[in-house]
Formats: structure tokens, sequence, C-alpha cells
């Protein structure tokens, strides 16, 4: 049951136990498409929702931080449905399209942007083993994709014809493509130390406990707050929001647009807060673990079957938290950092960020060989990493983790080569 | 992919191919001539992992197309380093234009 | 393999045949990258179908995310007013296209004729990689390598080892001579990297600004 949320064991589902409540077969191809659709939907709606949430999460917070109430009427005493109310509002409203403007270019613009941010979710695990897909380069895919919102961005400034969204466009392409390199280098850190580019692996090789997270790695602890950063910087939000820096810029490259496309850009800013805030925590800060071992307690107690399947839920659950945090705290840092100038920004990237990341990253591929050397563990604090086994139960997807992927086939081809060499 | 085998994949990248040598023939615009390198570029990667799919070629095919992408990064840095000087001395990106060394 | 992936092979198919010709067709930069964008991003889905994922990754990653950013980037700098053209002839265009229907009909029927699947046991990568059948675990959490897997397989053959090959040393006959190891792609990897680094200062050297020589 735990399975059925990943596309591929969807379809093998589908074909051999039958549609439920239905029970008649499908053949191969029918069950994928069924499956994709299933995903699809369930994607879409979780790239939806948290665009609402969030946006009524930052009336909210930053009308507390400015000592204001916020939205209070809309929808009940909190004004819940402040962010349905924008989006009616937005809907209603005309769409312009400039006369300068490359009117095809024009349209097109913000769909790059939505369907990159949106792509960007296919690998990502919401608990174990539930991801649309479960892929071997999730993580490598997921940052390739969110590297083409800047096409959108440039796109969309350049086509509109106008010098204020030409010059945002530009900052923001400068920008994104410099935060994209330490941001993809400490993400690469906690990949080194769990071996494997797996989003659904990186994560279960955390679970078990707190103390066994990435963020109690030395160098990862540090990789986190740069990734964090860097994260901050390539959702263009403040400090680093120079591209629509409403002082100087009018808008950005946001300035020509109106109505729903204008909403579609910031769709998908609130979603790839979101993915980044998500890939962090499957990184650095467990996964959908919680920290005390209730979910490894529930696993074992209950192999499979239902019991697997409602540690499951908590865990989509304690996921979403985690991550909704990071979100807040992003929120948050909006709403008391002033602005950077254009040329701190690029600063702060250039020259501070990249060097520490590189050497962090070293840094994390020396640090277990070193204390192998020292102390014969691979970890100080949890169990070594070689140790975190499957818990019993879990079948499919989970990790038996190898000792670094190279060693196996250095021991084999070594071995061969000593046969070969005895007479 | 059995079913379709590895003639379409052979022919699209003859498609990218020949698009690519149109493109770096006709275009006025140094820029545009890049863009058919690429495209040249990328027939070629396709090919090669069609072979590495259906073919002995193996993981070769795919090591290869690695190369192939991560040199076609650096030549594109390479030629727009180029190309900004030649605006930079020209103010114009028009190939054409480039002709002193006639003699 | 079922339908579904042939109707997306056939959907990207034509984004990507139709991106390359408007490349070329079109006379406008802008919509010229971004008909490469199109291109380039359908011919990494088609990678993702023929079994390479991590090449397709890197196609996006650093084709289409980084290559193509850095050639809008030169238009916008390159160009002398707003949505620029620099037209060709109507005649070039004529001839080109002529040239490039026959070019292409010699090439794609060139192509065509040979029987590329006799010259193999019919498997293609699949089969090789299995061989090294231990390194994937299917069962252990990887996917099968015939879904794409092959990440490992290319990072060892950077480092110069060969699993697809040299593992199925451990069944050859018993004989008395020394295995031979394939090699991999060490040197050529490190020849790439300092071919970066040297790109790199050489690009920021060319591109530095200066003083313009005549106004």
């Amino acid at each position: 049951m735990d399975t059925l949320l990943a596309a591929n064991s969807l379809a093998e589902y589908l074909q051999t136990n039958g549609v439920p409540f239905c029970g008649c077969l499908l053949d191969e191809s029918t069950a994928m498409i069924v499956a994709a659709v299933v995903h699809v939907a369930l994607v879409g709606a979780w790239f939806g929702l948290p665009a609402g949430l969030f946006i009524w999460a930052e009336r909210k917070v930053s009308a507390r931080i400015q000592d204001r109430l916020g939205p209070t009427r809309t929808g009940g005493k909190f004004g819940w449905l402040q962010s349905l109310a924008d989006g009616i509002k937005l809907i209603q409203k005309e769409d312009l399209v400039p006369k300068d403007a490359d009117g095809l270019m024009f349209r097109l613009a913000p769909y790059i942007v939505v369907v990159a941010s949106f792509v960007a979710y296919i690998a990502l695990p919401f608990s174990d083993g539930w991801a649309a897909m479960t892929l071997d380069v999730g993580l490598f895919l997921t940052l390739a994709v969110l590297s083409l919102e800047v096409l959108g961005v440039i796109l969309a400034g350049y086509s509109s014809g106008s010098k204020w969204a030409l010059f945002g466009a530009m900052r923001e392409g400068a920008q994104m493509v410099s935060y994209e390199i330490p941001m993809a280098i400490c993400a690469l850190c906690p990949i080194v130390t769990a071996g494997t580019l797996n989003l659904n692996e990186v994560a279960l090789l955390q679970s078990g406990g707190a103390w066994n997270w990435n963020i109690l790695h030395p160098f990862n602890f540090f990789a986190f707050f740069v990734y964090f950063t860097c994260a901050t910087a390539s959702c263009k939000r403040a400090p680093f929001d120079l591209a629509e820096a409403e002082s100087e810029l009018v808008a950005g490259f946001l300035t020509e647009y109106s109505g729903f496309r204008w909403s579609l850009f910031f769709l998908a800013e609130y979603a790839s807060m979101f993915l980044v805030s998500a890939l962090a925590v499957v990184l650095f800060l467990g996964g959908w673990d919680d920290g005390l071992g209730i979910i490894a307690a529930i696993k074992t107690a209950f192999p499979d079957g239902f019991g697997n399947f409602i540690a499951n839920v908590i865990g989509l659950k304690v996921f979403l938290i985690k991550s909704s945090i990071l979100v807040c705290v992003q929120i948050w840092v909006r709403w008391t950092l002033p602005r950077l100038r254009i040329d701190q920004v690029m600063t702060t990237c250039l020259k501070y960020l990249i060097p520490i990341s590189c050497f962090l990253f070293a840094g994390t591929v020396a640090y277990p060989l070193v204390l192998v050397t020292m102390s014969g563990r691979t970890s100080i604090i949890g169990a070594p990493a070689g140790e975190r086994l499957v818990q019993p139960g879990v079948t499919r997807r989970t990790v038996r983790l190898t000792p670094p992927a190279s060693s196996p086939a250095v021991a084999k081809v070594s071995a061969a080569s000593a046969e070969g060499s005895q007479p | 992919m059995q079913a379709i085998g590895p003639n379409p994949f052979l022919f699209i990248g003859a498609v990218l191919f020949v698009c690519g040598v149109i493109c770096m023939t006709t275009k006025r615009n140094g820029i545009g001539v890049l863009m058919g390198v690429e495209l040249v570029l990328n027939g070629a990667n396709l090919n090669f992992i069609t072979f590495s799919r259906f073919t002995p070629l193996g993981l070769d095919g795919q090591v290869f197309s690695l190369f192939v992408i991560v040199l076609a990064a650096a030549e594109a840095a390479v030629a727009l380093a180029i190309a900004l000087n030649f605006y930079n001395n020209h103010l114009t990106i028009d190939v054409d234009r480039g002709d002193e060394l006639h003699g | 393999m079922n339908t579904a992936e042939i109707i997306l092979f056939w959907l990207f198919a034509a984004l990507t045949c139709g991106g390359a010709v408007s490349v070329c067709v079109s006379q406008n930069v802008v919509r010229m990258a971004f008909a490469l964008v199109l291109t380039l991003g359908s011919t990494a889905v088609l990678f993702l179908l023929l079994g390479a994922d991590f090449v397709g990754a890197t196609q996006l990653l650093v084709y289409v995310g980084g290559t193509l950013v850095l050639i809008v980037f030169g238009v916008m700098l390159t160009a002398t007013g707003p949505f620029t053209r620099i037209k060709s002839s109507a005649a070039d265009g004529i001839l080109s296209g002529l040239i490039g229907v026959i070019f292409l009909f010699i090439v794609a029927s060139t192509v065509t004729s040979v029987r590329w699947v006799d010259t193999d046991d019919g498997q293609g990568i699949a089969s090789k990689i299995t061989l090294g059948a231990h390194l994937t675990k299917a069962e252990g959490g990887f996917n099968p390598a015939q879904q794409g897997n092959t990440t490992r397989q290319l990072g060892l053959s950077f480092l110069s080892i060969r699993p697809d090959r040299d593992l199925n040393l451990g069944v050859r006959p018993a004989t008395s001579e020394k295995p031979k190891l394939s090699t991999g792609y060490l040197l050529p990897f490190e020849i790439v990297s300092v071919h970066l680094l040297v790109v790199l200062v050489g690009a920021a050297y060319l591109a530095r600004t200066k003083r313009r020589t005549k106004t």
C-alpha cells in the first residue's frame, strides 16, 4: 500500500492487481498513463496549494513583523480566504500585452517558469517512496530543471519591450546563474555523505533519529546554511529580490505583466520556495524522519501493510511541517532584512559563497577518510552510515548502504587480478 | 523502445545536423552561427546515445556525449567572448562585416 | 516498450525537428534562441527515453540551463535595437533550403540503409550493464539498469574502472593468463577539467571591458 504513490509501482500495481473497486486488469501502457495522470493531479494539487497557503502566511507574518494585523475578515477570523479572493481578483483583470512587446514570447514566458518549477517536483519524495518517480538521478534532475526557470524570466523581461523589464531580467539572469553554482555544490555535500543521488535513499539514510541527520555532520552543518542562503537567492526572495526592486526598477521583469500571467509568476515563485525548502529537508534535515525514532519504531512493529502506511502518513506530515518551517524562515528573512545592492549580491556569491562551498565540499570528501583513520568510525554522532540498515518489511526502495559505490568494483577487480596472477 | 529501433532517432539526428549546417552557412548574425554549431553537436550527441542503446558501443557512447556537452559549453563561452570583442570593434554582430583582412 | 512511451517519442521527435527548423527559418535572434531551447530540451527527453538518464539531466543542466543562457546574454549584449533582425536575402534562403533538403535526403538515406541492430546481439547497453548487476542492486533500491540507471557506471568509468566490461571476469574460463582490464576515461576527464579552467581564464580575458577604439 505504501508503494502506491510511486509512479512505477502504481503502474505495476494496476497491472497485477487491477483497479481498486473494479478489479479489471490494465495493460502496460494504459496503466502507465493512468499512473501518470494520478501523479500529475497529486503534484499539481500540491503545486497550487502552498502558493495559496504561503501567500496567506506571508501576509500574516509580514503584518505581525510590522506590528499590523494583516487580513482579518476575508473568510472568517484570520482571513483564511484572502488568497482565494486575491486569485479571483487577478483572474478578472484585463490581460494586457503592451504594444511594443513581442506578443508570442510575452505570452509564452510565464508558462516556461511554471513548467520548470512544476517538473522539478517529480523526483521529490514526500514520504518513504511517495515520489512521482524514484529516479536515480533525482537531485541532479531537480537542480537541472530548476535552472530552466531563469530562461522564462529572461524571456519575460526581453519580450516586454520595456527598459525596466529588461534591466530586471538581466539582473535576475546574472543572479540566478551565479547562485546556482554554490547551491549545487552545497547540495552535493550530503550526496557525498550518502553516496547516492536518489533523494529517497538520501532521506532513508538519515532515518531512525535526529542523531542520524546530515546536519549533524560538521561540514554539512555549514553547507546547510550556505545552501539555504543560495536557495533564497535563487527563488528571487528578499534580501536578494533585485529583479523586482520596486524602488529602482518599478517591478523588474514583472512590470508589464498583469492579471493571470502575473499570478502565474507568483505561483511559480511560491512553489519553488517550497521546493528548495523541501530539498533542504531531504538533504540535511532527515526528510520525513521525526527525530525521535517513532516512525522507525512503527515500521519495526508493523513491518508491512497498514502499519507501514500509517508510518508513511505520519512521515508525510512531519516532512510538510519541516518544509513549511523553512518557508516561514524565508518569509521572516524577507520582512526583516533590507534589500542588498546588485554589486553586493554578486560579490557575496562570487567572492564568498563559491569559495566557501568549494571548501565545504572538499571537507566533506576528506572527512570520512580522516575520521576512519583516526577513530575507525564513519560518523561521530549517530550510527555509522554503513550500519543504518533496512527497516524490516520495507522491501523495494530501501537502502542497504554499500560502502562508497566504487569499492565493490575495486575489490572485485583487484580480487580478479590477484586470482589471475596465481598460477 | 524495441518497437521503434534506432532509425527514427538517427533520422532526428540527421535533421538536427542538416539544420545546424544550414544555420551556420546562411545566418549573418554571429550568434546565429553559434546556434548552428550547437545544433550540429546535438545531432551528433543524439547519434552517440542511440548507438549506445542499440549497438555494442555501450557505455562509451554516453561518456562521449558527456564530453561533447562539456566541450560545447566551453566552446560557447569562448565564441561569445569573441563575438563580444567583434561587437566592440565593429559595433555590429553581422559576420559579413568582418572583412578587413581581404587586403 | 509500451504505447505511452511511443507516443512520447513521436511528440518529442516532432518538437525537436520543429524547433530545429524554426531555428533555421526565423530571422529574429531571440526567437531563434528560444526555438533552440525547445530543441535541446526535447533532445534531453529523447535521451531519457533512450535510457540515458544522467546524460539527459546533464543536457538540461549544462546545455539548456547554462550554455543557452549564455547565448541569450550574448544576444542581448550585442543587439543594437529592440528585436533586432539581420536578414539574409530571400534567394539565399531558397537556395539553402533546397540544398538542405537534398543533404538531408542523402544523410538520412545513408543512415537508415544500415541495419544497425544486426551489428549487435540485439540487446544493446542493457545486456552489458547487467553484467555488473551486483553494482546496481535492483533489490536494494536502485532502478534496474535497463531503466536508465547508468550514473554509477559513468562515474566509475571516469575513474578508469569499467564495471560493464570487467565484472564478468569472474566467470571467464579458468586460464592462467592475467585478465586484461579495460581502460576508462580518467585521463580525458583530467584533460577536460584543465581545459575548462583554461577556457574560463581565456574567456574572461577576451571579454573584459576595454576602452572602445572608435566610437
